[in-house]
């Protein structure tokens, strides 16, 4: 079969595909109660609503927890070496533009060992969708700081709190010209679930930021914004269009003054006064991505910047139409004579 | 003698006698602004077209404009030309054209005794002079007592000749080069009219620059033409080339053309990662600039974004590639290491260069034999052929590819800087000599495993997109015939051998070692890749002086043709000449328990073929002895 084959089988029927369909034979092997169980039951629901075929999915993996995520799904999928999973992704996308891919990468393998495939790729926008299972921590190797680790933290490698500051991925995201950049929680399965679906449909690199519960070495972390009782006071779902309201009674909102944001009450203010997310503003994107940095600001959720660029794997075809349209399609002949030949006659 | 007469319309020419010539080698040297290396190849072109087998070699700084007449910012073009078969670019130069002092300085030690020098006078003032480092003007103190010497004052020459174009003197001044090459044209009888199509060609749309360049090399010729300064002029008959068409290579365009043809025919889509170093990265621009082959190149953030790129084509189908040199070599190891795990095709080509660390950018060294054959960690055997000759890089990348496909395996490709950035005419091949390098991918889904076993044991190959094949690959070891992960320890030990056999197995698809001359002697002199036309060359002049000794030059470094111990079996010496520290001795000492005599040359330059030649004497007086 040639990649012109497989171009041909488009036209099939989709099988109508269920969870099950893309569990692997493969025992789960993830610590009971890790977030990564939640991350891969939402990919394998979102894909069936999706209607992409299984042949047509690929999912590519660096070194982590995370990272083992390929072996459990019943598609294809490459896991390879510490942070390289965006660089082996984007090859597999140019090359063959057809397929779904996948990468589930940690934040140690997205943003610490392979921190320069992920800000070229998204400047690339090769049509990949990235999912950072961001712990804030090296899990694997069993506990030491990542470059998410808050700054004081105490981790194996930093018994006395960590003195590196901490990368905002939201920010790297958008600096690095992110077409789709987005934010969810592992304990949040429904919301996982929709911004898998939009990340699918998003044409270029989508990049979710997930925060992922570690139960082992980084327990909790995020409780302030997954436990009932404290998350709707600091989480703030972004809906393009619509205002920002949160707080347990909805009483709360966010109100844009000059370039900085501010908590107000709907007591004092009514919800047409408050910022309405608009996720096709690269400017407004960055000061949600800023807004926690401040005390007493929730936590935005949700789809930062979703705006369309041509892809990579788009634009490169086209240069090859162009080349075919112009001078034919190359044979050896072509290959071989083109440049200044000569000829060395029998006689000579 | 030359007797200047009057043509029948009124114009002065010259009657020279040509003076025979078998074997020529011209350098240019100039600045690195001052367009030698596009002499050089504009000379090479030409040459290759009146029928001469050629080779040439370009030596240029690494810096793109070092200052302007110092020693460190001279760049030359070797061209060597022959009626004769010819390998090597030549050792010493029978003309040394030099722009300025700086050009002179640098390269007169190489010239012959009594050879010719055309030196540029106007950059001979006193500024040029200090900056290469002259005490006193070389063309006054007797310096260059011992050569024919040619003073001209090209600069002036070519803005006089080039007053009508309305140019300012500096940009005038630009054409120098073109002067220059117009005059060694009369000198060698070369035509202009190639040079002056090119010039239409490249300079078309820029009609200014166009013609005047045009208007300098005609200049030149006919300075050659009229003056009294130029009483020699030398021709050199065509070589008695096998007959077929031509046309002149690098190694590196050779070897991306090579890509190109076992993509046709292998019927894959090409793809290469790469970032670019030197001397690599003429492949990646070959390539880009071949769209209409369909073959993707992706310029990477990185070396190692270039080889995991590749990795992920590969597993998409592509027939993947990456180029690099030493360094990037490094960079690249650990994901070497995983395309040996996941057993993809894949062909890596180090263009190698003077090491370690950065080392020697732009100079030639073959010293990453080592880092090919054994620089993985675990263990990780990886095929390794080596080209020897620039139009060899062809053949090459086109067998590395073969293998990788048939073998599902990582091939490392070595060329170097010699051969990369040298040329040579090339007799094309035709299509129908190229082998079908096709490979099967997976066909039965039901009973397909991922790493299941053909009878050269390679597993299959199955691309997303194909329904029922779904699997999983990866860097961790892999359970025998399913692929699963195994950490089972007696599975480990099988998979190791396994991956070993494979590769050692290629031994039986590879052609035997050949041999130059006798089949038996009191020496063998035996290299791998660029050293191959200056040991060819010091063979046939010993084979012409009556002396018994072989060349073996060894292509494939891993596996070894499996006669390879046999055929060493059969010399008394082994003598192994390499830009290394004796890194294929060391491999050969070490599979077949022989004693080599190791020649090491590191000095950023290739061998001369009078050194092999007196190595080779001077084990054979020891031998006699």
């Amino acid at each position: 079969m040639t990649n012109e084959d497989i171009k041909t089988n488009v036209n099939e029927q989709i099988k109508v595909l269920t969870a099950k369909d893309l569990s692997s034979d493969q025992d789960v092997r993830w610590c009971p109660g890790c977030g990564d169980y939640s991350m891969l039951s939402q990919l394998q629901r979102a894909l069936p609503e999706v209607g992409v075929r299984k042949e047509d999915i690929a999912v590519i993996a660096g070194i982590g927890c995370s990272s083992r995520f390929p072996y459990y799904m019943d598609t294809y999928g490459l896991h390879g070496i510490h942070g390289r999973a965006l660089a082996i992704a984007s090859g597999l996308k140019t090359a063959h533009p057809n397929l779904t891919v996948w990468v589930s990468t940690g934040d140690g393998d997205c943003l610490s060992i392979g921190g320069n495939h992920f800000i070229h790729t998204l400047r690339r926008n090769v049509d990949i969708n990235v999912m950072m299972f961001n712990n804030q921590i090296y899990a694997l190797t069993k506990g030491q700081y990542s470059p998410t680790s808050q700054h004081g933290q105490k981790t194996k490698t930093s018994p006395t709190g960590v003195i590196d500051h901490p990368f905002n991925p939201m920010l790297i995201g958008l600096g690095a010209e992110g077409t789709f950049v987005a934010r969810s929680l592992d304990r949040d399965p429904k919301h996982l679930k929709e911004m898998m679906i939009r990340m699918y449909n998003h044409k270029g690199t989508s990049f979710i930021d997930v925060l992922q519960n570690c139960v082992i070495f980084n327990e909790g972390v995020f409780d302030l914004y997954t436990s009932k009782e404290t998350r709707g006071d600091n989480v703030v779902y972004l809906e393009h269009g619509k205002p920002l309201v949160f707080g347990n009674e909805r009483d709360k909102g966010i109100r844009l003054d000059g370039f900085r944001t501010q908590v107000v009450s709907l007591k004092d203010y009514s919800e047409s006064d408050l910022l309405v997310h608009n996720s096709k503003s690269k400017e407004l994107a960055f000061i949600l991505a800023h807004m926690n940095d401040q005390a007493g600001f929730p936590l935005p959720i949700g789809v930062f910047l979703d705006i369309e660029r041509v892809t990579y794997e788009d634009e490169l075809a086209q240069h090859i139409e162009r080349a075919v349209e112009k001078e034919g399609e190359g044979t050896i002949e072509s290959l071989l004579y083109d440049a200044h030949t000569w000829t060395i006659d029998d006689e000579n | 003698m030359a007797t200047t007469v009057e043509t029948a319309d009124g114009r002065q020419t010259k009657i020279v006698d040509y003076t025979e010539v078998d074997d020529v080698t011209i350098r240019f040297a100039g600045d690195s602004g001052d367009g030698m290396q596009l002499t050089g190849t504009q000379f090479t072109t030409t040459t290759a077209q009146v029928g001469n087998d050629l080779s040439t070699f370009p030596d240029y700084p690494s810096e793109i404009r070092a200052p302007s007449g110092t020693l460190y910012g001279v760049s030359g073009f070797q061209i060597h030309f022959s009626s004769r078969i010819i390998y090597t670019p030549g050792d010493r130069f029978d003309t040394l054209v030099a722009m300025n002092p700086a050009a002179l300085k640098v390269n007169l030690k190489q010239l012959h005794e009594g050879g010719n020098v055309i030196v540029n006078t106007d950059a001979f003032d006193a500024k040029h002079l200090k900056l290469a480092k002259y005490e006193s003007n070389p063309l006054e103190d007797g310096t260059l007592k011992n050569y024919k010497v040619f003073p001209v004052p090209i600069t002036t020459l070519t803005t006089r000749a080039l007053e009508e174009t309305g140019l300012s003197p500096k940009d005038m001044a630009r054409s120098k080069n073109f002067f220059a090459l117009g005059m060694l044209y009369w000198m060698y009888n070369r035509p202009t009219e190639p040079t002056i199509e090119w010039i239409q060609e490249k300079f078309g749309r820029n009609p200014v620059v166009a013609k005047a360049n045009d208007l300098a090399l005609k200049a030149g010729y006919s300075f050659g033409n009229m003056t009294e300064v130029f009483s020699v002029q030398y021709n050199v008959r065509p070589a008695k080339l096998p007959p077929g068409d031509y046309r002149n290579v690098t190694g590196n365009e050779a070897t991306a053309l090579g890509m190109i043809a076992a993509c046709l025919k292998s019927g894959l889509p090409g793809f290469l990662g790469s970032y670019p170093i030197t001397p690599a990265t003429e492949i990646l621009q070959e390539l880009a600039a071949r769209k209409r082959y369909g073959f993707k190149t992706f310029q990477a953030e990185d070396e190692i974004a270039g080889v995991c790129t590749s990795i992920g084509a590969a597993f998409g189908g592509s027939l993947a590639f990456t180029t690099t040199s030493g360094p990037g070599m490094a960079l690249k190891t650990e994901a070497i290491g995983l395309a040996v795990m996941v057993e993809l095709p894949l062909v890596i080509v180090n263009v190698q260069r003077g090491g370690p660390s950065t080392g020697l950018p732009t100079k030639p060294e073959q010293s990453d034999l080592f880092q090919a054959v054994l620089g993985r960690n675990g263990e990780a055997p990886v095929p390794v052929i080596a080209a020897h000759s620039p139009a060899n890089c062809f053949y090459g990348a086109f067998e590395a590819a073969r293998l990788a496909l048939k073998y599902m395996t990582p091939v490392i490709l070595l060329t170097d800087g010699f051969l990369a950035n040298g040329s040579e005419p090339w007799l094309l091949p035709k299509d129908e000599d190229l082998p079908d390098i096709s490979v099967p991918f997976a066909s039965d889904p039901d009973a397909f495993q991922p790493y299941e076993r053909n009878d050269h044991l390679s597993r299959p190959w199955a691309v997303p997109g194909m329904p029922g094949f779904e699997h999983r690959i990866g860097g961790l070891e892999k359970q025998h015939i399913t692929g699963s992960v195994s950490h089972d320890p007696m599975n480990h030990q099988f998979m190791v051998e396994m991956r070993a056999k494979k590769i050692a197995g290629i031994a039986d698809d590879i052609p035997g070692q050949t041999v130059f001359g006798p089949q038996e002697a009191e020496l063998a002199i035996v290299g791998w890749g660029g050293t191959y036309g200056d040991i060819r060359t010091a063979v046939e002049r010993l084979q012409g002086k009556g002396v018994s000794v072989a060349h073996i030059h060894i292509r494939y470094l891993n596996p070894f043709p499996k006669n390879l111990g046999e055929v060493l079996s059969r010399y008394k010496a082994i003598l192994i000449p390499e830009n290394n520290l004796g890194q294929l001795s060391f491999l050969l000492s070490a599979h077949y328990h022989i004693s080599p005599i190791s020649f090491p040359k590191i000095q950023g330059k290739p061998f001369t073929p009078v050194e092999i030649e007196e190595k080779a004497n001077e084990i054979l007086n020891t031998m006699e002895r």
